[in-house]
């Protein structure tokens, strides 16, 4: 049986594809016919792209092998490429750079084929960006899904490397073995963002707290590739010094990141204090709104 | 078919089969996509106000997204293959064109279904309640959750009626009142029971298909007539078996032997003296207040709403049957030689009689209509020149459905429909913080109609190719021909 994934363009001339747990909003500027043969291109690879994947599922949940890498397809070979790094020292598995690594895959069709200035392709919240010239990108913050309105928003430039932005945290769709409510990573690609972001965010975390909730990953999600290891479920009450010592930890964590160029900053929330690491300065406009309160 | 799926036999998860991930999923658990949830061992599509949360936290805007409901395969199926709107996807303000124009062959006539989904501020649902206990004055306050979401209207044939929601308590009020009415439409319109209080009456739990249940008594049946006319249909029953016939009820109490039906049967008068206003013989009125008692008054003893027997009629031993319009409450009277009424055991013939009352009283059920309007841009979503869509539903060239369900267009201007909730798939409605609610509508019309009322052609899609595109294709009833 054939299964076409759903195509639609938004009033807005963004795309939209979603096939299964994957679901992209997509956006480019350059001429019409441009836009038009990449949205082309990205639909085009796009279909078929999950069964790729789940070809290889069993493989992609499996703790990844520093040393080896088992896998064929373009998609779960990036994968896996992202979350080696992390594997010498810590348990992660190829599907901690799925979503970044399906944006990116669609993003480089788009661009191998059409000319443009700009180009994002989101896969909820991990981001593929392509810049070109003088484009800019603005990226909103948030500390959780169900607030209202941006906390933070930072400009990328094409000169920035950044092509990659990722949000993990607790609140989102996978699972996180920390506490932080969110961790956005920029990073050179979406799935090096994507990975990393899962990585700081799971060292957000105080080990053993009594008012952190953990559950095996398992009995929440059979097949979850996290196994049985405890997965966060809600984080009660905390005072301001045990969200300085997870941030710090987290921070910890994200600068050792950044000093081996894995990635080039991040910005980590927990319980509303918001902490940056960054080589530069991230560019971040607190909205007025926001100003004004602090004010 | 989504629902079709596979048990896994070492427990209780469900394997879902709407992707290549094939997830197993637990009870109460959503799979890796947040858009199938496994509840209670049945694989449905999630709830889609949990997908717009996330999709707002994908980057801060509203994306269209996928609205729950799955076919619970309830009714009869029938062989033209349907696409519902369900699940179709929308944004707001509305998406340009629909999310699905799609073209299939019905009765050899190439027919085209535009499916979206409708957010709508401009809507509410029309509730009747089938009982004679008395919920509330008319245009008193109805509350959900201490919120003001609608009032009482016209009383009808054995039921209350109910006008919940509309524009001015979704948007109109408080923030709290638009968030209480929007819930309480979308639970009745997704027929789950919802409890209202009336100002100045009584608290109801309402669910659509299900007796009402007033001020925690479930209401069980439907009145068959009013007092008046219970005697009517069984006064030659009655004829031989007992002197006197009284029937509460809270609107017309009918008496036997003053009663027209009565008269023919040649009974004689009893004595009989009737509190309340004498409509005509043997007919009263505002026996007693109205509540949730006797026949809908507010009695208990229903000896309550007799003055004295007249003593120049009245004879000791004389046998009276009090009964409520529904047979839920009866009692046997016998006069002593005092002429005051003296509660005995019912005779089985007068017993048979209360039971066919009750047997001919319908079981009391809540209906919910939903109703809505289509406004102008979701009608642009159907063609670039609204106006002639809603001309060509007018006149009966497009036919309008929701979730595949009948709809009743109101005459006038606009698109207004109502729609039985019972009649559509299980969780088909949805909502959006605006408040308002997310229904889905589908418009179908001839292709060559839709062309002529300039269609997003370019976007018409043939039924074939969809049907691999999406699992959201299931066979519906298409509503009745020529309906």
């Amino acid at each position: 049986m054939s299964r076409q994934p759903q195509i639609a363009l938004l009033p807005d001339r963004r795309l939209h594809l979603q096939d299964g747990p994957i679901d992209l909003i997509i956006g480019a500027d350059g001429s019409e016919a441009d836009i038009r043969e990449a949205y082309r291109a990205a639909a085009e690879r796009f279909t078929g792209l999950l069964d790729e994947l789940c070809a290889e599922l069993p493989e992609l949940r499996r703790a990844a092998d520093p040393d080896h890498r088992a896998l064929k397809g373009v998609v779960a070979r990036r994968m896996h490429d992202a979350v080696a790094s992390f594997a010498r020292e810590t348990f992660i598995t190829p599907m901690a750079a799925v979503a970044g690594a399906v944006a990116e895959e669609i993003l480089g069709a788009m661009t191998r084929t059409a000319r443009l200035t700009r180009a994002y392709v989101n896969n909820g919240g991990d981001i593929a960006l392509h810049l070109q010239d003088a484009a800019t990108f603005s990226v909103g913050l948030m500390d959780r899904p169900d607030s209202e309105g941006v906390l933070r928003r930072m400009t990328l430039r094409a000169d920035d490397a950044i092509r990659g932005v990722a949000t993990s945290g607790r609140h989102g769709r996978s699972f996180s073995l920390g506490i932080a409510d969110a961790v956005t990573v920029l990073a050179r690609s979406a799935a090096q963002a994507d990975a990393a972001a899962t990585v700081i965010g799971n060292a957000v975390d105080l080990p053993g707290h009594p008012a952190v909730l953990r559950r095996p990953a398992c009995e929440l999600q059979p097949d979850s590739d996290l196994g049985h290891r405890l997965v966060t479920r809600e984080v009660g009450d905390l005072s301001d010094a045990e969200v300085a010592t997870a941030l710090t930890a987290g921070e910890r964590c994200a600068q050792a990141l950044l000093s081996n160029g894995l990635i080039e900053g991040a910005v980590l929330q927990l319980c509303g204090t918001i902490c940056v690491v960054g080589a530069r300065p991230i560019e971040i406009v607190r909205p007025p709104q926001l100003r004004a309160a602090a004010a | 078919m989504v629902t079709e799926t596979a048990s896994d036999g070492a427990g209780d998860k469900i394997r879902c089969d709407a992707c290549p991930v094939m997830c197993y999923i637990k009870p109460g658990a959503a799979g890796a996509c947040d858009r199938y949830a496994n509840q209670d061992g049945v694989l449905v599509r999630v709830d889609p106000h949990i997908l717009l949360e996330r999709t707002v936290s994908h980057g801060g805007k509203l994306v269209p997204f996928q609205a729950s409901g799955d076919w619970d395969g309830k009714i009869v199926h029938q062989p033209e293959l349907f696409v519902t709107a369900i699940g179709a996807g929308t944004t707001y303000p509305d998406y340009k064109p629909a999310p699905f124009i799609v073209s299939s062959v019905v009765e050899g006539v190439d027919m085209v279904t535009v499916v979206t989904e409708g957010i709508f501020s401009y809507c509410g649902v029309k509730v009747k309640i089938d009982t004679d206990r008395y919920l509330g004055p008319e245009a008193a306050t109805v509350r959900a959750d201490g919120e003001a979401v609608g009032h009482v209207t016209t009383s009808e044939y054995g039921s209350q009626m109910l006008s919940l929601g509309g524009v001015h308590h979704l948007t109109g009020g408080s923030k709290k009142e638009g968030r209480v009415t929007c819930d309480a439409l979308m639970d009745l319109s997704n027929r789950k029971a919802v409890e209202l209080t009336i100002d100045g009456g009584a608290s109801v739990i309402v669910q659509a298909g299900q007796p009402p249940i007033v001020n925690g008594v479930k209401e069980e049946r439907m009145r068959v007539g009013c007092g008046s006319a219970t005697i009517g249909m069984f006064a030659k029953q009655w004829q031989g078996k007992v002197d006197e016939v009284v029937v509460v009820d809270d609107h017309i109490t009918g008496v036997l032997s003053e009663h027209q039906a009565g008269k023919l049967l040649d009974i004689p008068a009893t004595g009989i003296k009737m509190k309340g206003r004498r409509s005509t013989p043997g007919r009263y009125f505002q026996v007693a207040q109205p509540g949730t008692g006797w026949g809908g008054t507010d009695i208990s003893d229903p000896l309550a709403i007799l003055g004295p027997f007249d003593p120049k009629t009245a004879k000791p031993g004389t046998t009276l049957l009090m009964v409520s319009t529904t047979g839920e409450h009866a009692g046997y009277y016998v006069l002593d030689d005092a002429l005051k009424p003296v509660q005995r055991d019912m005779p089985p013939e007068l017993q048979f009689s209360v039971e066919r009352i009750q047997e001919n009283c319908e079981p009391a059920l809540c209906t919910v209509l939903f109703m809505a309007g289509a406004g102008g841009s979701l009608r642009a979503g159907v063609t670039d020149n609204p106006v002639r869509l809603t001309r060509s539903v007018k006149d009966a060239l497009t036919r309008v459905t929701s979730g595949g369900a009948p709809v009743y267009v109101w005459p006038g201007g606009g698109i207004t429909y109502m729609v039985d909730v019972t009649q559509m798939p299980a969780g088909a409605f949805g909502y959006v913080p605006t408040p308002a609610l997310v229904a889905p509508i589908e418009f179908t019309m001839t292709l060559s109609d839709y062309a002529a009322l300039g269609g997003h052609m370019d976007y018409v899609q043939p039924l074939d190719s969809l049907k691999d595109v999406s699992k959201d294709i299931r066979q519906l009833p298409w509503p009745g021909q020529g309906a």
